[in-house]
């Protein structure tokens, strides 16, 4: 089984590029380029000097003593709430926007659920002088409104969407109209795995430095490069992508993908894709998709800003068709027990998204002498509103 | 054997005038009556609409549009349960236009050969990429007699316009500038270097533009380029206002042409 992509931008029966035709051409630009712009020397050299010098990079993979007590097994925590900015998500945005610049494109877009995205390509443009524009959904604005107002200050612009859900997929509805508005000096910073090829495979590249430093960590500190499983949470699924890439031909590696259950797969409130989808199209990829029997795209739900999307990329989706990755769902209250274990556990607030990967480590059956990672995608400064409020730590 | 887009472009080729509109809005059942009033009030050509809850090519209004005929129960079963018997009552170019993901999931076959009992003429799915129609689909759609509309943008490049010409055999959608649908002013209307470029190119099939035509105006800028012009946005603008559909469409309709009729 092949878990690249391959030439026409498909893993397996998933991906493709359904863009309309305004969109064509920028899609086609950027195929033709990405790679060849990739491998050249000087972009790599900067590339790689901002990773380590401005990005923070490589990340600590840290052995989570007390977790792995509770849990009984070895669990190290790869922390990627360690980055500038406290999210994986600046791997990506430094390099397209790098590749952005010698595209020769001035003007930046992205969307964002989370904020996590948009804060990472706001910190970018502003550390390159280039506008940037930050589509994210009304909901999102106010759930996430730390994130909102770090983006202000870094000059981005914010744009609510309010159509639909007013979540995600809404954001990325307008950063894709804005780009068929714009096809000339503007450039899209996709932020996951998700989009008309060659988005999920670029932004896998880019975040596969996650597991490209696993594997030496990982060697370094227990002699074997491979760990028994990678865990990881997926909404769009960038953070998996970069935690699975370098294991994804090592089938001994177990791959576990996260999605969130929302009140409960069966609640109508949730956001589980692999569970409720099948397979359709959504922002120009084909994958697995939540949607109505006639085709409509349903909204989905969960208490997590960054999972609250109703497709999942579509190296996701032929991971899960393949049988490759394990997928799991968790429920909001899950994640939440979740965060308040890891940080009285270990001291670290993670982000609502990571959570719901650190409450699978229940579930999936690791031995005591097993190795398992758990990518830490994101801290949880931006979500403390939410924390306070629900266990009741705000003093009222 | 010829459809009916085929033969109206054979019998004219200048001041067509097509129109789109949203099935399902206002009103769930307005389908008929307004395709019916459309041709009455001298339309040349009619795009019905199949609502999607993504429309990513769209602007506000055929979004609102299409939410709006979702939640009034718009679907293509329904749909073609709709237009079933259209061909006793017109015999008006119909283009069926949508987002591939609610026809995918309908089945494209399934879809194609029902369009066509029905009496439909063309599909227009500005996300099903060229290359898919040329390797899956493209026998299934001359076999239903059904046109396959493509758009091209004034960023297409000379070849890939020369390429999609080639697959076309109704005429080729010219979107008039960069933009999604329903946008205002003359920006796109005014982009002539490109019209004259594609008009240079003496390709087969001939041209409407369409996007940001909305007045007579544009209209009949856009007409002095191409063989025609299409109207969405403006068009589902008059539909949602009160009063009467029927009046409504046809002070609409009048004037866009009140210049040609003058």
């Amino acid at each position: 089984m092949n878990y690249n992509v391959d030439d026409n931008g498909f893993y397996g029966r998933f991906g493709g590029a359904y863009v309309p035709e305004m969109l064509y051409p920028n899609v086609e630009e950027l195929r033709q380029n990405y790679l060849k712009i990739m491998a050249e020397p000087d972009f790599q050299e900067e590339l790689q000097a901002l990773l380590r010098d401005y990005v923070g990079r490589p990340t600590p993979l840290y052995f989570a003593k007390r977790l792995s007590e509770k849990y009984n097994t070895n669990i190290y925590l790869k922390r990627e709430d360690l980055n500038h900015t406290g999210a994986h998500k600046i791997n990506n945005t430094v390099g397209q926007v790098l590749l952005a610049k010698r595209l020769g494109k001035t003007r930046i877009i992205a969307e964002t659920g989370a904020g996590q995205h948009g804060v990472a390509t706001a910190t970018v443009c502003a550390l390159m002088n280039l506008e940037c524009i930050v589509y994210m959904g009304e909901v999102d604005i106010e759930r996430q409104a730390p994130n909102v107002a770090r983006m202000k200050m870094l000059g981005a612009t914010v744009v609510p969407a309010i159509s639909g859900s007013r979540t995600l997929k809404d954001a990325t509805n307008e950063a894709i109209r804005d780009w068929i508005n714009n096809p000339e000096d503007t450039y899209y910073i996709i932020g996951s795995v998700v989009g008309p090829h060659p988005y999920p495979d670029m932004v896998t590249r880019f975040q596969a430095v996650i597991s490209e430093e696993i594997k030496a960590q990982l060697l370094e500190k227990t002699g074997r490069e491979n760990p028994d499983y990678v865990v990881a949470c997926v909404g769009g699924g960038s953070n998996a992508a970069g935690a699975f890439y370098h294991f994804l031909n090592t089938p001994e590696v177990k791959l576990v993908a996260v999605e969130a259950a929302g009140l409960g797969i069966d609640s109508g409130e949730s956001a589980a894709t692999s569970v409720l989808g099948r397979e359709g199209i959504i922002h120009g990829s084909r994958t697995l998709l939540m949607q109505t029997e006639d085709g409509q795209v349903t909204e989905p739900y969960s208490i997590s800003a960054g999972l609250d999307y109703p497709g999942v990329g579509p190296l996701h989706a032929h991971l899960h068709q393949s049988g490759r990755a394990i997928f799991e769902s968790i429920t909001d209250e899950e994640a939440l027990q979740a965060v308040l274990e890891l940080t009285r556990l270990e001291g670290i607030i993670p982000a609502l998204e990571t959570a719901h990967a650190l409450a699978a480590l229940g579930n999936i059956g690791a031995k005591p002498d097993d190795v398992v990672v758990v990518n830490l995608s994101g801290r949880g400064d931006k979500d403390l509103t939410t924390y306070l409020d629900r266990f009741q730590l705000d003093g009222k | 054997m010829a459809n009916r887009i085929q033969n109206l472009f054979g019998q004219q080729q200048t001041g067509l005038l097509s129109v789109y509109f949203t099935a399902g809005y206002p009103s769930l059942e307005d389908t008929v009556p307004i395709i019916l009033e459309l041709e009455k009030n001298g339309v040349d050509l009619i795009e019905v609409g199949m609502p999607f809850s993504d429309p990513l090519a769209d602007g506000p209004t055929i979004q609102q549009s299409s939410e709006v005929a979702i939640r009034n129960g718009m679907t293509i079963p329904k749909l073609f349960e709709q237009l079933k018997d259209i061909r006793q009552h017109t015999q008006i170019p119909l283009v069926l236009m949508g987002y591939l993901n609610p026809v995918m999931q309908y089945g494209v076959e399934r879809f194609l050969k029902k369009a066509s009992e029905i009496g439909i003429d063309g599909i227009i799915l500005p996300d099903l990429p060229l290359s898919d129609y040329v390797r899956e689909y493209k026998p299934l759609f001359e076999v239903n007699g059904l046109s396959n509309i493509f758009l091209v943008t004034p960023q297409t490049p000379e070849q890939r316009i020369r390429e999609i010409d080639e697959h076309s055999n109704g005429f080729i959608y010219m979107v008039s500038s960069a933009s999604v649908t329903g946008s205002t002013g003359n920006k796109g209307v005014a982009n002539t270097a490109y019209f004259q470029r594609v008009a240079g190119m003496a390709l087969k099939n001939p041209g409407i533009i369409g996007f940001g035509i909305h007045d007579c105006e544009t209209f009949t800028q856009a007409c002095s380029h191409a063989s025609g012009a299409i109207i969405g946005s403006a068009f589902i603008k008059a539909l949602g206002k009160a009063g009467d559909l029927a009046e409504n469409i046809s002070t609409f309709i009048q004037s866009i042409r009140k210049k040609q009729n003058a």
